[in-house]
């Protein structure tokens, strides 16, 4: 498998007043296109600093970061807007939903930044959210959504533009843990049939455990690189919970 | 274009969603707009009324008025002595080419009776041609003709002020008064003029051949019989004022045997000039309105920048989440653009509508002309967007320029 993403001494300094904090202090690791990773830290680790570079949020101060073969670091602004666009799909802890937008808009969101027609936007979004099994709450707002619910348009938003990878900061740290075995289960649907390469950041050790890969990180340094020879299945992990209670929804 | 329909739909629901402060907002634009085509129409309802009034004097019209003369080193007021006279004006007339028409007037005060009915005004003799110089018509009956000047015959035009006066609502023409113990008959009435740019009635006249009123009127001048009171001449164009001044004085002072050098006995007044004077003072003065009118359109977009900013500030992690997914700096930019300017436009809307509004209430209440001009609402739509580019652009370049993280993080 090729790499999808590629990186070699990579560096990151903040300023702190006059101070330089080294945050990334030297990091090195490839990822295969299709794997499912996670990356596992304290805080104060880096991975947040790490995670916001993947994500072409934010530029390493020296080191060099391929995704797809291409150089993030001479990019401007708008072509790290455009990469992310086309290529990376986001989950964030807090959903970061709009609010008083339906669930529809809301995943169409990433696609009003391209050229696809209206109606396609409809169309595709109206897929996404189904793929992650919310069919008719399609024009329910965030408020009127559950927890669980919102993070699954979340979701359905990180891959309705067909990325190449998706970022999951956190996805299940506002979830409890029935609804996050429910978010980790669509990772995997993901991962599996789409081969979308899946990136999760996380402290839960019982969450990295759905992953094939885990990234240790400490001190801003890379401790442990282990590969998980038989990640859970959260598809079989769901059936063996008992019932599901009718789902809250949210005041 | 679709793209631009879109951002219209996402900002109107972005404002939609903070009715009251965007409905505040707005009223700024809406006051300011609203002000300036209101102040703007009852500008030029003035202007207009002025340029009116110098239409009802009539059109490139001079004045000839017996000026002072010395006699022996005493000087005397004008028109103590008459010095002009019906052959000036016939000289002026066919001796200037710069001249049209000339038409020489004597006035005075008279008592005009009719039935138990009298009333005081001022009886003007002049020929025909005062009709043209004058631009006026008749509303009813006809006026007299060079035959009645040269037979003096005993006719009379009226003013509208004199005509209700003394007839009330009845037909005046045909019917018989008298002026100074003298029977006139009416010939007709002049169409009302209204006030002059000096505010005198134009219609609190009676017109008589100028030979009856000299005769039988007013009492002909024993010294010179063809003494006249002043002459009103008529340029051929506007163009042509200057040049007609300058020959009406070269030609007055050559028939008066005036040395150069010394006072002329005569002055002549360029009227449409000095009313012109008027019309301008009334053109600054709607400017000047106007201009404090913009002043509040200026506040009304501090407003827009204001609760731009907020709304910005408010929706950091809204920006920093768009950014995330791909928006480019000019999409955010015309996203928070599109907003202000649809605001400011939307305001703009109503404003022009309350600026209609209130010019024709002013009009209506104050009893003052208003003209709102199509031009004045086109500029009023036009600056509200400008205002609304001007002052948004700054909220929305902030806005652009969010580091995604940062914005993402904001509590």
């Amino acid at each position: 498998m090729p790499a999808v993403i590629s990186i070699q001494d990579l560096v990151k300094d903040y300023k702190v007043g006059e101070i330089p904090v080294h945050v990334l202090k030297g990091i090195s690791f490839e990822i295969e296109r299709g794997d499912f990773v996670s990356i596992m830290g304290p805080s104060g680790s880096g991975k947040s600093t790490l995670m916001n570079i993947l994500g072409c949020l934010d530029k390493p101060t020296s080191g060099v970061y391929k995704l797809d073969d291409v150089s993030v670091g001479g990019l401007n602004r708008d072509q790290l807007a455009e990469i992310r666009n086309r290529k990376i799909g986001f989950v964030f802890q807090q959903f970061n939903l709009l609010a008083r937008t339906s669930a529809v808009e809301n995943v169409e969101l990433p696609l009003m930044y391209t050229d696809v027609s209206s109606q396609d936007r409809h169309d595709r979004a109206m897929k996404a959210l189904h793929a992650v099994g919310l069919e008719g709450r399609e024009e329910h707002q965030p408020s009127q959504l559950s927890g669980g619910q919102q993070q699954r348009v979340a979701i359905a938003r990180s891959m309705v533009n067909d990325p190449h990878i998706i970022l999951a900061d956190e996805p299940t740290g506002a979830l409890d843990s029935r609804t996050s075995i429910e978010v980790m289960a669509i990772f995997q649907k993901l991962n599996r049939k789409d081969g979308i390469t899946m990136i999760v950041v996380t402290h839960d050790p019982d969450v990295a455990a759905y992953a094939n890969r885990s990234l240790h990180f400490k001190d801003g340094k890379l401790q442990l690189d282990e590969r998980i020879e038989h990640p859970s299945d959260a598809q079989k992990d769901l059936q063996m919970l008992p019932p599901e209670e009718p789902e809250e929804v949210a005041a | 274009m679709k793209k631009i329909v879109s951002s219209i739909r996402i900002a109107l629901r972005a404002l939609k969603v903070n009715r009251m402060r965007s409905a505040l907002t707005m009223l700024g634009i809406i006051i300011g707009v609203a002000a300036v085509i209101a102040m703007v129409a009852v500008g030029s309802g003035a202007t207009a009324r002025i340029q009116d009034q110098i239409q009802s004097i009539g059109s490139n019209l001079i004045i000839v008025l017996p000026g002072s003369i010395s006699s022996n080193g005493v000087r005397l007021g004008s028109g103590a002595v008459v010095t002009l006279s019906e052959d000036d004006a016939k000289a002026i007339a066919t001796e200037c080419p710069s001249v049209a028409s000339v038409a020489p007037t004597v006035r005075g005060g008279v008592q005009v009776v009719y039935g138990n009915n009298n009333w005081a005004t001022t009886a003007q003799g002049v020929t025909p041609d005062y009709m043209t110089i004058r631009d006026s018509t008749m509303m009813l009956g006809q006026f007299f003709t060079d035959q009645d000047v040269d037979s003096a015959a005993k006719v009379a035009v009226l003013g509208q002020t004199v005509a209700r006066n003394l007839f009330g609502d009845s037909d005046p023409t045909s019917q018989a008064i008298i002026i100074k113990n003298v029977p006139f008959t009416v010939a007709g009435v002049l169409t009302p003029k209204g006030q002059s740019p000096s505010g005198q009635d134009q219609d609190d006249v009676i017109l008589l051949p100028i030979s009856t009123a000299k005769q039988k009127v007013l009492g002909a001048n024993k010294a010179n019989a063809k003494a006249v009171g002043s002459l009103m001449v008529q340029a051929i164009s506007p163009q042509a004022m200057d040049s007609a001044l300058q020959e009406i004085e070269a030609l007055l002072r050559e028939r008066h045997r005036i040395l150069p050098g010394l006072d002329a006995d005569f002055t002549i007044r360029n009227l449409t000039e000095v009313f012109a004077a008027q019309e301008t003072s009334a053109r600054v003065m709607s400017i000047l309105l106007g201009a404090i009118a913009s002043v509040s359109l200026i506040v009304g977009g501090i407003g827009i920048m204001n609760i731009m900013l907020v709304s910005v500030t408010e929706r950091t992690r809204e920006i920093g989440l768009r950014l995330a997914v791909g928006a480019k700096t000019r999409d955010i930019l015309s996203q928070f653009l599109v907003e202000a300017v649809t605001l400011s436009l939307l305001g703009g809307f109503i404003g022009i509508l309350v600026g209609l509004a209130s010019s024709y209430l002013i009009s209506y209440f104050a009893q003052w002309s208003t003209v709102v001009s199509p031009m004045s609402i086109a500029l009023a739509f036009v600056f509200s967007a400008l205002v609304g580019v001007f002052f948004g652009y700054y909220p929305a370049r902030k806005a652009a320029y969010f580091d995604p993280i940062e914005a993402l993080r904001y509590e």
